[in-house]
This record gives structure tokens, sequence and C-alpha cells, in this order.
């Protein structure tokens, strides 16, 4: 298992050149924070929902190459899209960076199925250059760091605008 | 009085373990918990395969011969530390849980709400943390002594922060930066004003001479793992008379004399500390430690770190100039045999993981101190740690891997 398996190319390039990186005004836009507990990254969403629509999306903070790429190519990929359209983003990559663990009883094999349909939703494209994330579980908490993140930004901006 | 550290390199197994690619283990992270010689892995083995049975309670042979040889660790742990009686020495699961002891058991039955107990900013979580749940529980208010800029404690307003508090807390030694702070001076203080002191032991004990007496601690804590000894063991070394006036922590077998159904009376020290089955194999385990440590010497293995921590900070900074930061003091002499880094503005995570691939193992994140990595004003370090078996070559190894990982990012 080599290190090229986790720093694939497009990882790289994500990270010596990340896509949507700073802050927008908030409000309109909302503002979310993460931290991963074990390193101590942090990550700033700035997400501007307007009709249904991520219209714009910035990333601040810091963190390692792999939070840093994962967000940068998150930005890429959901930016412009509807609501609904990201969310199923979000679903098909945290399925991706889940570890399959051995199960005990019957649901497991539904719980692949289930994954399995997640990731047929969408086509996530240069997304996957993070899948050999999933063979350094020490890594995972890095690359899902910025979709936690988004994911609670989108709740929050759905609530702002029901409210 | 100096090392063999190339022969004593043979008493450690896992050095031997073949990698992927054939490099060698270059263990740099015995901060978080060094390896094993295998006189502690037989001893521990041995005691299962001929004398394993409760302790304490078996009139039989094997049984006596279990206690026996856990009370022997217990008297090994009391010399090495310079305790005046072993019943002043309390195992408990690590470091950690010792200190949780103290916190739990004096702090309760002597702290108030309003109470002031004295910390500094660069304690590990485990000597923050059960203070800070205190505070929650009792309201009692916390102080901390604060790091200056060169690495060192800033004892500038100690006279004032000393002022009235219960209680002092304090590391030996720095587990990110190293600094081995000046405990003798802030006991003193501290007993002026009248408070008791806490020491962490964890980083110190391990790879300096140590004699509670002479630090002027009432309570010192470490753990056996970080000591050449297993996992599941941990030290509280007290002053007799705290521990007695003080109310059990853990409930249970061992630590009673009498239990009748309206109430209890405890052991006698220091059983009185030690509910439930002890961790009797890892007790063995560290006795074993402990004796392989005092036939090296304690002088010659805190030689060897000096001489080891001064050839790293010379090299790094002769190879890496300023694309390395090193924390900390810059004198050896001050020191412990850790080594927190940022390397150029690679993520320390990356760092690890790149290293990972020349066989180097080192530390990366905030090591459990994030008070003192906001006091910095980072998020993370990387930190290369050193012990007895370790050598130069192992210093070449980092300096050489951490050129790759320069190439590998640039």
């Amino acid at each position: 298992m080599g290190l090229e398996d986790l720093y694939r190319e497009i990882i790289l390039d994500h990270y010596r050149s990340p896509r949507n990186r700073g802050e927008l005004e908030s409000p309109p836009a909302v503002r979310v924070e993460g931290y991963n507990p074990l390193c101590g990254d942090e990550i700033v969403v700035f997400v501007d929902v307007q009709d249904g629509v991520v219209a714009d999306l910035k990333i601040g903070g810091q963190g390692c190459s792999i939070s840093q790429s994962s967000a940068s190519m998150m930005s890429a990929a959901v930016k412009g899209r509807t609501v609904p359209e990201a969310r199923a983003v979000i679903r098909a990559f945290k399925a991706m960076m889940s570890i399959h663990e051995q199960r005990l009883d019957s649901e497991a094999e539904a719980e692949a199925e289930a994954r399995a349909a997640e990731m047929a939703e969408v086509k996530l494209g240069d997304l996957e250059a993070l899948q050999g994330v999933v063979r350094f579980p020490v890594r995972i908490k890095c690359a899902t760091l910025s979709w936690n993140t988004l994911q609670q930004g989108l709740d929050e901006a759905g609530a702002a605008q029901a409210g | 009085m100096t090392l063999d550290v190339a022969r004593l390199q043979k008493d450690f197994p896992i050095l031997d373990r073949a990698r992927p690619g054939g490099s060698r283990l270059v263990y740099l992270d015995s901060a978080a918990s060094s390896q094993k010689p295998q006189c502690v892995l037989d001893a521990m083995t041995r005691y299962y395969e001929t004398t394993h049975a409760n302790v304490h309670r078996g009139v039989y042979g094997i049984a006596e011969e279990a206690t026996r040889l856990m009370e022997e660790a217990r008297d090994k742990v009391a010399r090495f530390i310079g305790a005046a009686q072993s019943r002043e020495v309390i195992f408990a699961k690590n470091g950690t849980e010792c200190l949780n002891l103290v916190a739990n058991a004096w702090g309760r039955a002597n702290l108030r709400a309003g109470d002031a107990v004295l910390l500094t900013e660069i304690e590990h979580h485990a000597n923050l943390v059960p203070w800070l749940m205190l505070r929650e529980q009792l309201g009692i208010e916390l102080r901390y002594i604060p790091l200056g800029d060169d690495g060192h404690l800033d004892l500038s307003g100690l006279d004032r922060l000393v002022d009235g508090v219960r209680l002092v807390g304090i590391t030996a030694m720095s587990n990110v930066l190293g600094t081995l702070t000046p405990v003798r001076r802030i006991a003193d203080a501290a007993h002026a004003a009248g408070a008791v002191v806490v020491v962490d032991g964890a980083q110190y004990a391990p790879h300096l001479p140590t004699d509670v007496g002479t630090l002027g601690a009432d309570f010192f804590a470490f753990t056996g793992h970080k000591l050449l000894g297993p996992t599941g063991i941990g030290v509280l070394w007290g002053r007799a008379e705290l521990l007695e006036a003080m109310p059990p922590f853990l409930g249970g077998g061992e630590m009673i004399r009498d239990v009748r159904l309206d109430g209890y009376t405890p052991n006698e020290l220091p059983w009185k500390f030690e509910a439930g089955t002890p961790p009797i194999a890892e007790t063995i385990g560290l006795g074993a430690a402990v004796d392989y440590l005092v036939a090296l010497g304690m002088d010659a293995v805190r030689a060897h770190e000096v001489e080891l921590t001064g050839y790293a900070l010379r090299t790094l900074t002769a190879r890496f100039g300023p694309d390395m930061r090193i924390y900390g003091p810059s004198d050896p002499a001050e020191r412990g045999g850790v080594i927190s880094f940022s390397f150029k503005d690679i993520h320390p995570h990356d760092i690890s993981q790149v290293l990972d691939q020349s066989g180097v193992c080192v530390r990366a994140g905030h090591h459990c101190a994030k008070p003192l990595m906001r006091r910095l004003g980072i998020g993370a370090t990387a930190r290369a740690s050193f012990y007895v078996y370790n050598d130069e070559a192992d210093v070449d190894a980092l300096a050489d891997a951490l050129d790759a990982t320069s190439a590998f990012f640039s």
C-alpha cells in the first residue's frame, strides 16, 4: 500500500491550488465551522443558498492535504447544484468513505445495498480519487470534515429560510 | 557512564520487525509509548505460565507467590522514585487515572467552592480535565502559570498566583516542548502558601533520575508504558499522611477491611486505593522494566538523551534552516528528548504519513495539550521523541525522510 494510493495527483493538485478558497459575507451566506478533534484541523464553510440552489460556496480554515483537497473538490462538486443534488453528492461521498465494518447481524447486507444505491445515485467523478483514503482509516475523518460541515451548513440555510 | 545503544537495541524485539520495502523501524514516538525489552515480556509470560493466581487472597502456594511478586514490584518502584515507604506507592490503570484519583479523593475532601487550584499552561489534558471537572462540580477557581516565549514557564507572577491556593498541579516535563520545569522552586512557593503539590511525572520518571523528596512533590504520578513497561499500569506516589487522610477513590474488593450492610471500613495503604483485582502481570512487568533501567543507570539514560537531543537539534537546524521550526528550549540540558516541530508549511499529518514510508514513526497532532497549542498559535505539530534505544542513525533517518517529504509536497 503505497503513498500514491493516498496522495493521488489530483488530490495534490487541489491541495496546492485550492478552489473556492475565501469567505462570503454572512448573512446572507451561512458560516459553519468544523473541527477534527484528532488533529486540531479546523475548516470554515461559507454557503450561500439562493432559491434552492447552492449559489456560492467558499472554504476557509487550515488542515492537512487530505482535508484541504477534499474541501476544495467538494466545493467544485456542489457549487451551482440544487440543494437536493448537493445532499445526494454528500451522501454518496460519505458512503464511499464509510469503512466496511464486519456486522454480526443480517442488517449488514441491507446496509451494503443501501450504500451501493447511494453511490450509484450520483457520479462522483474526480472525488473518486479520494477513495484510497479508506485504506488509511485514521485519515477518513480528514476527508469527511468539510462534508459534515457543509451538511450542517445546508441544514442551517434550510432552517433560516423556513423561519 | 554511557549507554551501549547498539547492544541494548538487541533487547527490543520489535526493532527487528521486518517492514515492507525492507526499511528498518525508526521508532521516534516513545513520549507516546515506549517499546518493551524482552525481559519485561518474559517476566509477564513467565508469571502467567507458572504463577498466576489472584493476589492477597489465596492461602495456597501460587497465590502467595503471585502476591509476593506483585509486592516486590511495588518495592522496586518505591526505590526507583525515592519513596520513603512502599505503602506510599499505589498502582492504578495509567497516569491519567492517578491524577483523577488525586482530584477526586483529595480534591473532593479538601476543596470547596471558591478554593483556588494553580496549574500551568503546558499541562497535558490528564492534569487539566480532572480539575476542569472539579471546577464544574464544586465551583473551584483555576489559575495558570503562563508559558514564556523562551519555552520555559514564566514565573514572574508566581508569588501572586500561588497566594491563597490549596493545590498546585504541575508537569515535571512538557510532553510537547520537552521543557523541564522548575518543580522544586514552584513546590517551595506552593508549600509556603500552604498548598499541596501534585506532579505529573509521566514524561519525567522514564527519562531522568527521580527522587520525589528532592522534587518537593506531595503526589507524583506516572505510567508504566512510557517507561519500558506494559500498558495498563500507572503509579501514584503520595505522602503517607496525605493518603491516609484521604477517602478512597474507587470502591470494591481489596480496598476494604470490613463491609457491613450499613457501611464499610477502608483497607490500609496502599490497598485502600486499589479496588478490585489489580493488573498483576502488568505490575510484575513494570517491576522488570524498573530493574532494566536501574541496571542501565538513570544518570546514563539522561546523559544519552541530552547528547542525542543535542545532536538532533544541531542536525535538523543545520539541514533545514528556516524551513524547520523547533518549539521549546534550545539548550538540551533544559529539556527532555522530545522535539516538536513545524516543517515548511506541510501539515504534521502529512509529514507523519510520508515519514512512515521510510519506517520513521513520529507523532502528529495536538499531543493532548490543546491549550498549549492555542498558546503557540498552531493547530498541531509533528513530534519526534527519543529513548534508550535511539541513536544518531535514527536522527539521520528522520532528516533523510524529511527531505523526501519536502520533495513529495513541493
